[in-house]
């Protein structure tokens, strides 16, 4: 192997990784805070990237009509748990967010020229119709255990993420999407072309994660959000509603991985389906982390994307065997060096 | 609870009456992967029945279609019910391999002719009942091969879905051909539908410099890999495969598949064989059929098999009905030795023409060369 080719594989892993790396923090976010292991986070790179695909084409996003569908049913449970405490007067505010939000979304959706729009405001037009599903299936899904076991809420997490992938091949169709890059072309650097669509990853990337690092050290959410993170029930003694840290991680999550599946649609064919094994492999990463350090989540997704970039080209039947037996040494080393602590016990 | 058990007998009256009443129709059962990952191939298929008659030769056809999702287990639920319930006389089951292989034992065991969807190894009772519609792969790699090898090229490596079973079978018939045709099939990259990237795979092959590529995948997937090629500088021919042509691999391959070479049956391009090929009628005559009702640019090359089933079948069962009854086990197997001795099939993917060793029945007139010209197929005269 020559060094033009190093590079090459090497640019191939970051762009890779780089994805993982996102899908990865929004993993621990999600565990960190509400204990959930976030099997369906893939899900909404698929999503994204397919919203954004019919988007760009003119055609309305396919999942409006589920946006609303929960939008609704939410405003019920909400509703619901409202009238049953005796607190009427949140009701308009309940349906209001919940229902009417939704609904009018839809109805300015279907006057906008979409195929017309800027680049950036199909975007925009596409994480919203993408985003809300995230705490919308916090709510209905995952809150109403907020209290179980760590296993029972990966079971429910399961379930979710099959819901997701039968819906994803409802609303898109079996067949892939692709959409144009941010910016045609690429430039030229000695023996290796980049397209500018590998620039925008990473760039794009980095500044999240320094965007997430800013939010949990200076804004009051974030710091709510670490709070829960570090104790539960000291956070809530504290005033900070777990409900409300559970659906702001999950916003969190949502738009982190619609992002990242507008920010690879334009490099790779994306399926209803695709977003499981990238999510999986954010989830190696997340583990390298040991599902709590972000820093180390990060670098670990970037291991796995260069890890996979160069087994494809050394032993590429084998390259998925490679890439998912890194987490064996990785969990021998940490059960052996951290004291366990039982889940049940811990708070 | 009594009014329950008073029910009971009319029930089952009812449904006697019912049994005798079909017993003199054909009845036809359909079982395809409509929903699920395999309903790229599956829907068209399913499709495609709404098109077929409800009667031949006076005769009336039950149709049943039922869909297993793209789920094995399903596969065995449907064709036991199809089987055991609805007493078909044919079954045309399985859009997916494993598909057909929960189909076949089954079909077998109750002697009725299934025709199969897609490609399969069987052997004894379960092939002497099963007859396949998709072309045999060693069909589709030789003609690959001949153009290989008047272009005077030696070697050629594969980029395709590996470790997978549509992979696993180009393979496996390159490398038992590549010989005939003084040819050196290698290094062999692997890659799965679901990878963003083939980048590594390709720069590996492009070290390697084969004179030319074999590309064995799907659709889009193939395009990709194509593409990557052509981006990263690889200057020799590129192959690809049957399972690649699609309006999708020439959307997201672009510029990038121009001049690519593509095997494939000849329904997709029908309108440009020749005028003395049998298909170009009947696959003239399914696609108007089939883009009347499913719109413009619907055809793909998986609801032929499923056509190309029925020619079989309204071929076999006017012989049939000459010797049994329909809904007989005599019928059956009149149905099977008709579709194994009927000469000169024309469907829509070639012309049959079984025999008790070879249930696939297909000759050169089942493959037809493509190369991409600015961004359409043409079909390239051998």
């Amino acid at each position: 192997m020559d060094s033009a080719v190093a590079l090459l594989l090497a640019q191939d892993g970051f762009t890779n990784g780089a994805i993982y790396a996102l899908l990865s923090l929004a993993l621990v976010l999600v565990f960190a805070v509400t204990r959930v292991i976030f099997i369906p986070q893939g899900e909404y790179v698929a999503y994204g990237a397919l919203t954004m695909a019919a988007v760009v084409t003119g055609q309305l996003p396919p999942t409006m009509w589920l946006v609303v569908t929960l939008g609704i049913a939410v405003a019920i449970v909400d509703g619901v748990v409202a009238v049953r405490e005796g607190a009427k007067s949140r009701l308009p505010l309940i349906i209001v967010k919940n229902a009417v939000l939704p609904i009018a979304a839809m109805v300015v959706v279907r006057l906008l020229p979409l195929k017309e729009l800027s680049y950036p405001l199909q975007v925009l037009v596409a994480l919203a119709f993408v985003v809300p599903l995230g705490p919308q299936v916090y709510r209905l899904a995952f809150q109403p255990v907020a209290e179980a076991s760590v296993l029972l809420l990966l079971i429910v997490s399961v379930a979710v993420h099959f819901m997701m992938v039968g819906m994803g091949l409802y609303f898109f169709g079996a067949e892939g999407a692709r959409i144009p890059p941010f910016t045609e072309g690429g430039l030229t650097l000695g023996a290796t072309f980049i397209q500018y669509q590998t620039i925008w990853i990473v760039g794009i990337a980095a500044l999240l994660i320094a965007g997430l690092a800013l939010f949990f050290e200076h804004s009051i959410y974030g710091k709510a959000l670490r709070a829960t993170a570090i104790n539960r029930t000291g956070a809530r003694l504290m005033g900070i509603s777990a409900d409300l840290a559970g659906k702001l991680c999950f916003t969190l999550a949502a738009l982190v991985g619609a992002f990242s599946g507008i920010l690879i649609a334009p490099i790779t064919t994306v399926y209803y389906d695709t977003g499981f094994l990238i999510g999986l492999k954010g989830f190696v990463g997340a583990i390298i982390g040991g599902l709590v350090s972000y820093p180390l989540a990060a670098a670990g997704s970037i291991l796995v994307g260069l890890l996979e970039s160069y087994s494809s080209f050394y032993a590429s039947a084998y390259k998925e065997v490679i890439v998912f037996t890194l987490i064996i040494p990785v969990l021998l080393y940490q059960s052996l060096t951290t004291k366990h602590v039982d889940d049940e016990d811990e708070h | 609870m009594k009014v329950k058990l008073s029910i009971k007998p009319l029930v089952i009256a009812l449904s006697l009456f019912g049994a005798t009443a079909a017993l003199a129709d054909i009845t036809i059962g359909v079982n395809v992967s409509a929903t699920g990952p395999a309903a790229v191939l599956g829907g068209p298929q399913k499709n495609t029945t709404q098109l077929f008659p409800t009667s031949i030769g006076g005769e009336k056809i039950n149709w049943i279609v039922l869909d297993d999702a793209s789920d094995p287990t399903a596969t065995a639920k449907n064709v036991s019910k199809l089987l055991t319930e609805n007493k078909v006389d044919v079954l045309f089951s399985g859009t997916t391999t494993p598909g057909v292989m929960a189909t076949a034992g089954p079909a077998a065991d109750t002697k009725t002719p299934l025709i199969a969807l897609a490609p399969n190894r069987l052997d004894g009772e379960k092939f002497k009942w099963t007859f396949t519609m998709p072309q045999p792969i060693g069909l589709m790699a030789e003609p690959l091969l001949e153009h290989a090898k008047s272009k005077g090229y030696k070697t050629i490596g594969f980029l395709g879905y590996h470790p997978d079973a549509y992979g696993e079978v180009w393979i496996k018939a390159m490398e038992a051909l590549s010989p005939k045709y003084g040819m050196t099939f290698g290094p062999i990259e692997g890659f799965a539908r679901t990878d963003t990237s083939v980048t590594g795979q390709a720069v590996k092959l492009i070290s390697v410099k084969p004179d030319a590529v074999l590309v064995v995948a799907s659709g889009s997937p193939a395009a990709m890999a194509h593409s990557t090629l052509a981006e990263r500088g690889y200057k020799g021919q590129i192959y690809q495969t049957h399972g690649a042509p699609s309006p999708a691999f020439l959307k997201n391959g672009g510029k990038a598949v121009e001049n690519g070479i593509l095997v494939a049956g000849p329904l997709l391009e029908w309108d440009q064989l020749t005028d003395s090929h049998p298909s170009k009628k009947v696959g003239g005559e399914y696609a108007k059929a089939y883009e009347t009702k499913f719109g413009k640019d619907t055809l793909s090359s998986f609801g032929g098999h499923i056509w190309d089933a029925w020619a079989i079948t309204s071929r076999a069962i006017p012989v049939a009905l000459k010797k049994a009854k329909p809904g007989t086990p005599e019928f059956r197997a009149a149905l099977r030795d008709a579709i194994e001795s009927e000469r000169e099939i024309a469907g829509a993917h070639g012309v049959f023409n079984m025999s008790p060793t070879d249930h696939s029945g297909f000759d050169k007139r089942a493959r037809v060369l493509l190369q991409v010209q600015g961004g359409t197929f043409k079909v390239v005269t051998q």
